[in-house]
């Protein structure tokens, strides 16, 4: 047997293997698929305040190795997730993080106080770094003094735990880290995604109706990796790792470069399956290697180089 | 509270479920440059498939082809286990999947999207559809005729050189054809063609380039004809999950993936 657990404080995780949040749903579109109660848990689509109609379309263009959206934080809002995505939600079995949005400061602790009062909802991932949304998103998540301050107020009304999701859009993601550590977060999460770009040659015209985009999938891994590893080593709160995970041996390039835990995305869309397969590949890797805990791997190479 | 919980099962038996699927390739036809159609072998039982669904076809791990692709369901075989694709050569994509041999496996994520309803065993039907969005109809004209309703099917094509599946089509109902060059049928658009001024039908079930579908949609409109069309936006998951393939309708942006692809026109804000 493999102790495959880690926790983020008194929050205990069954499994390193999350669900990166806008690429789950809410969980119940993988019902089919697999049993969603096997992951260690699972983040749920961006949600704000008011209801949100979202960007035009076109918003998604593939690109090599990735693709780029300009979604825009498209929900239903808090008062729809607490009549039904929370319902639907309270059947699994496993830790259920909420990624909260807003376009002020206001917003987002107005939300934080919502979320706080749902008994089965175990932390929030305070999202400072879409890049889609006109107002609030990565422009709290690239300057300094923004993020430090959503991060203090959502503190103030937030008794559970708080992840909060760093952009990498930003020159060095090091100090995004140590000011949202030093306001009392509990989990760092990176990175979101990078912000991209698509022309149609063909049509003459920009690939997403808003031009720029995010940018995620295997493209954006070897980024993301660096800035999990210098992230791990600055910080002494939980790192969550992501960015164009995809396998087994992805995840554990993550783990092993310091992240406690990691969360899957974009490959869900290719693969629904993709989250409980990374699951599956590093308790059977842990075997293979000998490890009798997954607590010895993390940040391994940091011990070693 | 008994009788409540058994029809809550009995909606939820009447939902499909998804499933991802390794699928032998039976056989890959070329009909001509641009088309060809690949029939697939089911390792399980294949689902009960309503008209108008789709598959999410995944390519292979090339930088190129990241994403699946969304492909029709052309033509389901119960007693044989099997069912066909008919696709497009329109990108990198199709045009690996085109050079697939009986052999080759091809993952899925299917069946996916809703259908075109049900009509009336009296009502006159027509389907119309152009280029590859000839694809749904014909599996759509299967299953009305075995609910007890022969369509009337309308195909445009540029020439006669670009026509396909007509045989197939001639099986399952009246066919009429336009050519852009008059080579065969009607010569011009399909929305030109005379059977829509000489017949009265009571729905009409769209699939093609979009101003077809718009130009269908107008006639329509002003003939108060229940129209659907079946839309093609660009997707990522297939599944609901992504909110990518959104359409703008009268109730707010939906996906064309789970919501659709089958979309009644006074739902869409054209």
């Amino acid at each position: 047997m493999v102790n495959l657990g880690f926790s983020i404080g008194d929050l205990y995780f069954k499994n390193p293997v999350l669900t990166a949040s806008g690429t789950f749903g809410n969980g119940s579109e993988y019902d089919d698929f697999f049993d969603v109660s096997r992951l260690g848990g699972i983040v749920l689509k961006g949600t704000t305040l008011e209801p949100r109609e979202g960007n035009h379309y076109p918003r998604m263009a593939e690109t090599p190795s990735g693709m780029l959206n300009s979604v825009g934080l498209q929900n239903k809002g808090i008062d729809y997730f607490e009549k039904t995505i929370y319902q639907h939600i309270l059947k699994y079995d496993t830790n259920a993080i909420v990624n909260i949005n807003g376009s002020t400061i206001e917003d987002y602790i107005a939300l934080a106080e919502r979320i706080n009062k749902l008994e089965k909802i175990h932390a929030i991932e305070l999202n400072i770094s879409c890049p889609n949304v006109k107002m609030g998103g990565m422009a709290f998540g690239t300057n300094l003094s923004s993020a430090r301050e959503v991060t203090r107020e959502v503190r103030s009304v937030y008794s559970k735990k708080l992840i909060v999701k760093l952009s990498p859009n930003v020159t060095n993601i090091v100090d995004f880290a140590r000011v949202i550590e030093e306001e009392g977060a509990d989990s760092v999460s990176l990175i979101n995604t990078l912000l991209g770009m698509a022309v149609d040659v063909v049509n003459m015209e920009p690939s997403l109706s808003t031009i720029t985009g995010g940018l995620s999938g295997p493209a954006v891994k070897p980024v993301a990796l660096r800035m999990v590893w210098q992230v791990a080593n600055a910080v002494k709160i939980p790192v969550i790792g992501i960015g164009g995970i995809s396998s087994a041996s992805d995840a554990l390039e993550f783990l092993l470069a310091g992240a406690s835990a990691i969360q899957v995305g974009t490959a869900s869309f290719i693969d629904p399956q993709a989250s409980v397969k990374v699951l599956e590949g590093i308790e059977s890797y842990l075997l293979k290697k000998g490890f009798s805990d997954i607590k010895e791997i993390v940040g391994y190479i940091n011990r070693t180089h | 509270m008994k009788s409540y919980i058994t029809a809550i099962f009995a909606i939820n038996a009447l939902v499909m479920a998804k499933r991802i699927e390794d699928l032998k390739v039976i056989e890959n036809k070329r009909l001509n440059n641009d088309f060809f159609i690949l029939e697939l072998l089911g390792n399980t039982k294949i689902p009960d498939f309503k008209p108008g669904q789709f598959a999410q076809v995944r390519v292979d791990d090339s930088a190129g082809t990241f994403l699946r692709r969304p492909i029709s369901i052309h033509d389901v075989d119960y007693e044989n286990n099997t069912f066909k694709l008919l696709i497009q050569i329109a990108g990198k994509g199709t045009k690996t999947l085109s050079k697939l041999v009986t052999g080759d496996i091809l993952n899925l994520v299917y069946p996916l999207g809703n259908s075109f309803s049900l009509p009336g065993e009296k009502e006159k039907v027509l389907l119309a559809g152009g280029g590859c969005g000839i694809a749904p109809l014909l599996f759509l004209a299967k299953y009305l005729k075995s609910h007890g309703n022969t369509p009337d099917i309308l195909l445009g094509f540029r020439n006669k050189e670009r026509i396909i599946e007509f045989e197939e089509y001639i099986k399952t109902g009246s066919v009429f054809v336009t050519t852009e060059d008059g080579s065969m049928g009607e010569k011009g658009y399909l929305t030109s063609h005379s059977i829509l001024s000489s017949q009265k039908y009571n729905r009409i079930y769209c699939c093609g380039p979009e101003s077809m579908m718009k130009s269908i949609s107008k006639y329509c409109q002003s003939r108060n004809i229940l129209c659907e069309v079946s839309l093609e936006n660009l997707m990522a998951c297939g599944i609901g999950a992504c909110l990518c393939c959104v359409v703008d309708t009268v109730k707010g942006n939906l996906c064309t993936c789970i919501d659709g692809p089958v979309f009644n026109i006074n739902d869409l804000k054209w």
